[in-house]
This record gives C-alpha cells, sequence and structure tokens, in this order.
C-alpha cells in the first residue's frame, strides 16, 4: 500500500483568551490519498475552515497548534513550527471562498497569474509565464483568454472571478488543492458550471483535492470520502456513498435528515427536521462526547469520551451507539 | 380572497430597467415563492411591496384597494399591512439596542404604543423562543436564529397581514434553518398572515410555498403550483435552475444541464426572448418575439414559445438527437 499524500493525526488548535482557553479543533484525524477527493463538511463553528487554515499555516499567531504526527508526501511535519507554510503555494494552494478578495483590484488578472508562478517557477521567464498562465485560464473556461488576461478583477463576473482563482490554484501545480466553500458565492446556474469545471479538473490532474463545505450536495458532486465535523472534532468519515446513504452517527444522522429534498414527495403540514439546541461554547467543552447535549440516542455512557468505531472499508465513527 | 396583487409592474433606477412588467397574485392565507439569480429583480420587487421603492409604471393593490387610487393617509394605512424580514436581520437591528428595547420601537414609532399591545408583543416573543433572560441582551449576544426572531417579532408588531420574507434563511446552519421555516409556517396559520417568500434556496422553496414564480432578467418566465412546477418544468430556465441544484443523490434530480454564458446585464437585455442566448432549445423566433406569459392549464403559466411539455421531462438531448 502506497502511503497516503497527507497523513495528520490528532490534530489540536485552541487559542489562549483572558482566564481561559477554546478549544477549536479537538483531536482531528484526516487523511488524503494521493489522487483522492476529501470532503470535509460541517456547520459553522465545526472547526472545518481551522483544518484547512491550519494545513496552509494561515492560523493567527496565538493559535496553539499542535499533531502527534503529520506528513505531506512523505516527510513529517511540525505543525507547532508552521512547517507547512512552506508548502503554500508550491505543494499546496487553496481556492477561497469570496473570489472577489481574493483578487487584487489594483493587478490585470495576467499579472497576479503571472505572480503567483514565481515561487514554484522562480527560473522561468516572465513571457513563459504568461503563456502557461494563458493556456489555464482558457482551459478552466475563460473565453478569449488572451484579451482577457489584460483586463482587471472589476471587469469580471462572480463566475468567470471564480474561474480566475481555480487557474490560479492551478498554475502552481499543486499536490493538494484545498477548495473552501469554492461555489458558496455564486448563483445555482453558475455554480453548476464551477462544479463542471471542478469536475474535468479532478479527471485531468493527479492532484488530490480537500473540499471545504457546509453543502453536503457539493460533497456528493466533487468527493470520493467525507470527513464530518462537528465542534471541532469528526465525528463520522468513509465513503461518500456510505457515509451520506448510511450515516451511523446520530450528528451525521440529524444532519442529513435536514437536508430538504425538494423532487420527493412529502407532506406540506408536517415539520421540517431540525436539531435542536446549539453548538457547545468551545471555552467549555463538555467531557464526553461532544454531542451528547443535542444527541436523540444519548445515554449514561456518553459522558465519557466515544471510541473510534470501525464500519469496515475504511469508515470510523466516535459513538457509542453499539459499542462492544 | 387576494391579499396583494401587483400588475405590470416596473422599476427603474435611472435608466436602467431592474424589473419589467411583472404581475403577481398573493392569495390570502397561502406562501408565495419567489426564485431567481441575482439581478433578476426579486429584492426590487420586495422593496416595491413595502414601499421602499416607486414603482415607475403599473400598479399596486392590497386587499382590494389601489395604493395609486387611494388618498396618502389612506395609502399609509395599508402599507402598513405588508412587513418585510431583512435578508441580513442581525445588520437590521440597532447593535446599541437592548432586545427589549428593539421590540418596543416599531410601536414607538408609530405612536400606537399600549400596555396591551406591548404584553401580546412579549408574549408572542415567548411563544416563539425569546424568553425573558434575553430581553436585556443586544443583538451581538444573540444567536443567528435569536437575531432572525427578534426580527420576526419586530415585523409582526405593527399587526400586519401580509410579510415580504427576503431570503429569510441565508446565512443560516441547515439545523437550524429547519427550525425557522416551521416557526414561519406555524405562526402564518395562527396569524392568518400571507407570505410572499423570496429565496434562491430552490430546496427551501420546494418545500414551503404553495405557488411558485421564477424570474430571469427583471421578469416572470414561469409560474404555478410549486410542486407541479417543480416536477415537470414548462421554460427551459426553469429546468436548467433545477437541474443544477445540488443534492444528495444525483439520480433524482437527472441529467444536469449546464447553461453555458453569464447572466446578461439587466441594462442592455438581450433581444427577444431574454432567455435565448443560453437556452439550449433556442430557435431563430427566440431573438426576434418577446415571449408573453401565458396562461395554461393547471394554473401555471410560461413565456416561452417553444415551452418543454410538462407531462414529462424532455432533455436537450432528445431533442438535439
Amino acid at each position: 500500500m502506497t502511503a497516503a499524500l497527507l497523513t495528520i493525526e490528532n490534530l489540536n488548535v485552541s487559542y489562549r483568551g483572558r482566564g481561559h482557553s477554546a478549544h477549536i479543533l479537538d483531536g482531528v484525524d484526516l487523511e488524503i490519498g494521493h489522487g483522492q477527493s476529501v470532503g470535509l463538511v460541517g456547520e459553522s463553528g465545526s472547526g472545518k475552515s481551522t483544518v484547512a487554515f491550519a494545513l496552509l499555516g494561515l492560523l493567527a499567531d496565538n493559535a496553539e497548534v499542535s499533531a502527534d504526527h503529520a506528513a505531506f508526501d512523505g516527510r513529517t511535519q511540525d505543525f507547532a513550527k508552521r512547517e507547512t507554510a512552506s508548502l503554500r503555494g508550491t505543494d499546496i494552494a487553496m481556492i477561497f471562498q469570496d473570489p472577489m478578495t481574493a483578487l487584487n483590484p489594483m493587478f490585470s488578472i495576467g499579472t497576479q497569474l503571472v505572480d503567483i508562478q514565481r515561487r514554484r517557477f522562480p527560473k522561468e521567464s516572465r513571457k513563459a509565464l504568461w503563456a502557461r498562465a494563458q493556456a489555464v485560464l482558457a482551459d478552466v473556461g475563460v473565453q478569449d483568454a488572451a484579451a482577457r488576461m489584460h483586463r482587471y478583477p472589476h471587469e469580471f463576473s462572480g463566475g468567470m472571478r471564480q474561474r480566475v482563482v481555480i487557474a490560479m490554484a492551478l498554475l502552481v501545480e499543486p499536490k493538494l488543492l484545498i477548495a473552501d466553500e469554492p461555489t458558496t458565492a455564486l448563483d445555482a446556474t453558475i455554480e453548476a458550471q464551477v462544479v463542471e469545471v471542478l469536475h474535468r479538473l479532478r479527471q485531468r490532474t493527479s492532484a488530490s483535492m480537500l473540499v471545504v463545505s457546509h453543502s453536503m450536495g457539493l460533497i456528493a458532486e466533487l468527493c470520493d470520502s467525507v470527513v464530518v465535523m462537528y465542534a471541532g472534532t469528526v465525528v463520522e468519515s468513509g465513503k461518500v456513498a456510505d457515509v451520506l446513504h448510511r450515516p451511523r452517527h446520530p450528528y451525521t444522522r440529524a444532519l442529513l435528515a435536514c437536508e430538504i429534498d425538494p423532487f420527493a414527495a412529502f407532506d406540506p403540514s408536517q415539520d421540517l427536521a431540525t436539531i435542536p439546541g446549539t453548538v457547545p461554547d468551545p471555552s467549555r467543552r463538555p467531557q464526553g462526547c461532544i454531542f451528547a447535549g443535542r444527541c436523540p440516542a444519548r445515554h449514561d455512557r456518553c459522558s465519557e469520551k466515544p471510541p473510534q468505531q470501525q464500519a469496515g472499508d475504511g469508515r470510523t465513527y466516535a459513538c457509542w451507539l453499539e459499542a462492544a | 380572497m387576494t391579499a396583494l396583487t401587483l400588475k405590470d409592474a416596473v422599476i427603474r433606477y435611472d435608466r436602467l430597467t431592474a424589473v419589467d412588467g411583472v404581475s403577481l397574485e398573493l392569495r390570502r392565507g397561502e406562501t408565495l415563492g419567489l426564485v431567481g439569480e441575482s439581478g433578476c429583480g426579486k429584492s426590487s420587487i420586495a422593496r416595491a411591496i413595502v414601499g421602499l421603492q416607486p414603482l415607475a409604471d403599473g400598479t399596486l393593490t392590497i386587499e382590494g384597494e389601489t395604493l395609486q387610487e387611494v388618498s396618502s393617509q389612506r395609502k399609509q394605512a395599508l402599507q402598513r399591512k405588508i412587513q418585510l424580514l431583512f435578508q441580513d436581520p442581525a445588520a437590521s437591528l440597532s447593535p446599541r439596542m437592548t432586545v427589549r428595547s428593539l421590540l418596543a420601537e416599531p410601536l414607538k414609532i408609530r405612536g400606537t404604543y399600549t400596555p396591551e399591545r406591548w404584553a401580546r408583543i412579549l408574549e408572542l416573543a415567548v411563544s416563539i423562543g425569546l424568553g425573558e433572560q434575553l430581553l436585556s441582551r443586544c443583538p451581538h449576544q444573540l444567536s443567528g436564529g435569536q437575531a432572525r426572531r427578534v426580527a420576526l417579532v419586530r415585523a409582526l408588531a405593527a399587526e400586519p397581514s401580509i410579510i415580504v420574507a427576503d431570503e429569510p434563511t441565508a446565512g443560516l446552519d441547515i439545523s437550524v434553518q429547519g427550525d425557522l421555516l416551521n416557526l414561519l409556517r406555524a405562526l402564518r396559520d395562527r396569524l392568518g398572515l400571507s407570505y410572499l417568500l423570496i429565496s434562491h434556496n430552490l430546496n427551501v422553496v420546494g418545500r414551503v410555498t404553495d405557488r411558485v414564480a421564477v424570474m430571469y432578467l427583471g421578469q416572470i418566465v414561469e409560474s404555478g403550483p410549486t410542486a407541479a412546477l417543480f416536477r415537470a418544468p414548462a421554460h427551459p430556465y426553469t429546468q436548467a435552475l433545477l437541474s443544477a441544484n445540488l443534492t444528495l443523490d444525483a439520480s433524482r434530480r437527472g441529467e444536469r444541464i449546464v447553461l453555458s454564458g453569464e447572466l446578461p446585464s439587466p441594462s442592455n437585455p438581450p433581444s427577444g426572448c431574454r432567455f435565448h442566448k443560453r437556452c439550449p432549445f433556442a430557435q431563430p423566433k427566440c431573438s426576434i418575439d418577446v415571449p408573453a406569459l401565458q396562461a395554461g392549464p393547471g394554473e401555471r403559466s410560461v413565456a416561452c414559445h417553444f415551452p418543454l411539455s410538462t407531462a414529462s421531462v424532455v432533455t436537450p438531448q432528445a431533442i438535439a438527437g
């Protein structure tokens, strides 16, 4: 078996505040195989973006980061020393959520697409880099790329800007591409276009992908496996088809029940599903299972930390239910 | 009985025509959905209905009285029957006021404060989960769901009969979204309200509205009972919009139709059918003649020269082949 591209074991992130510290990530394990696409799904405050930012070394200075073991492409990484920051823009590239703020309004698209490559290809001429940029821009579906290279971000629509940002990430030929809510800011028909671009990309490049999103639909569309996060912990992970269609953890089940399928027959007088309660305060995390306070299947044992259970085919979930 | 009728409404911002001849009818006690992408004019319609934006042309009728035909005093009274739920409720609440004063503010502004009314509002607040302990809090101490409830009670303080909700669930987590939608429906039935629900979230619109109108570039391209329209859209735009919706089970929605091109600018709409440049079924006629919104069977209307069969769903491949 070949080693995974990225392995992280027991990733912890906390912020020290006045008198108490807020634990944002608690023992997160993540593995991304070569050429694999992994989805990181969760609601606000689940810590999914923190995982991505920790990977890039982009967390705030007062963040305390630690991991038992972390390796990228066979090399061990020390999160406490932010060693992964050196991979940013060379081996790891990111597609940010908001394509407007990810681009500098003062420079033409071409200049920005050239500059992004400088760190990766320091010896190449501007002309060569410009030509590469133009080719990739055409590749992600920007028509008339040669002329568009001279344009500025404000002259692009939202969907086109997102394509520019995707082109930017591709230009460094990363081994890992992180997409943080890549379609959240886009309209439905434009979202479909961008999803299509990402689809094509997956078939053509050997890069692995980490898709961070709150949208189960997007994850189902783009990923092979999924990691479900809740309040800074991983509650369930496994193949997309398994987790989304046969969820094991009560949180995954509850979350999927909240999804609305507009094409399904339903009784309009029936209430929509919800998850009562709120996410626990990260500075006052409960001792046992993090979801216990809102869990419909809660019992006495949930006051202890739940075990990681295996369910075959690489599936794990952290729950006392069905535990031996 | 009709709660509100908008007829041939035109809304202009300088030379830009954001809404071009839209007619809507909101029946009493129903939830009417208005869907479309950015810039289609759906929020402009919301603003016009609540009186924040004048109509350049067309009429607005509230409970049988046309605003253009009544005295300005009566107009104010009628407009008060409609309240707007803003897109970002947290931003619509003054950060320096407590929940208590935020709830009292609408009564004070209108000069309708009475102890009985105030008691009724507090009762309503408690009944939807805004307990006594929340009243002394400021907006930043509220969760997204709570802020939305405060905005909702403020809107209901005017004792409206019509609520215009502009993206009421935008930015809410899916586990909380259902909670708000359940609450809105319960209040509708309890207080006899009618809703105009504006959203780009097709899942939400498909689940909670009775009828729906689909907008594209300032015009309504299709309308009808929600369930029937979602099952078999007649307009190619509706079909593409529905197929673009990301669902967990891709087999459910059928073949995805990815439209080419971007949303055209409303300041320079295409000739003929405004959708023809992106339409997979466009014919020469579509770039010349403007299709009118025509009523068909089953309370459905569509503005298309070559509407899709609503009996069965047709794919572009089937027609091309």
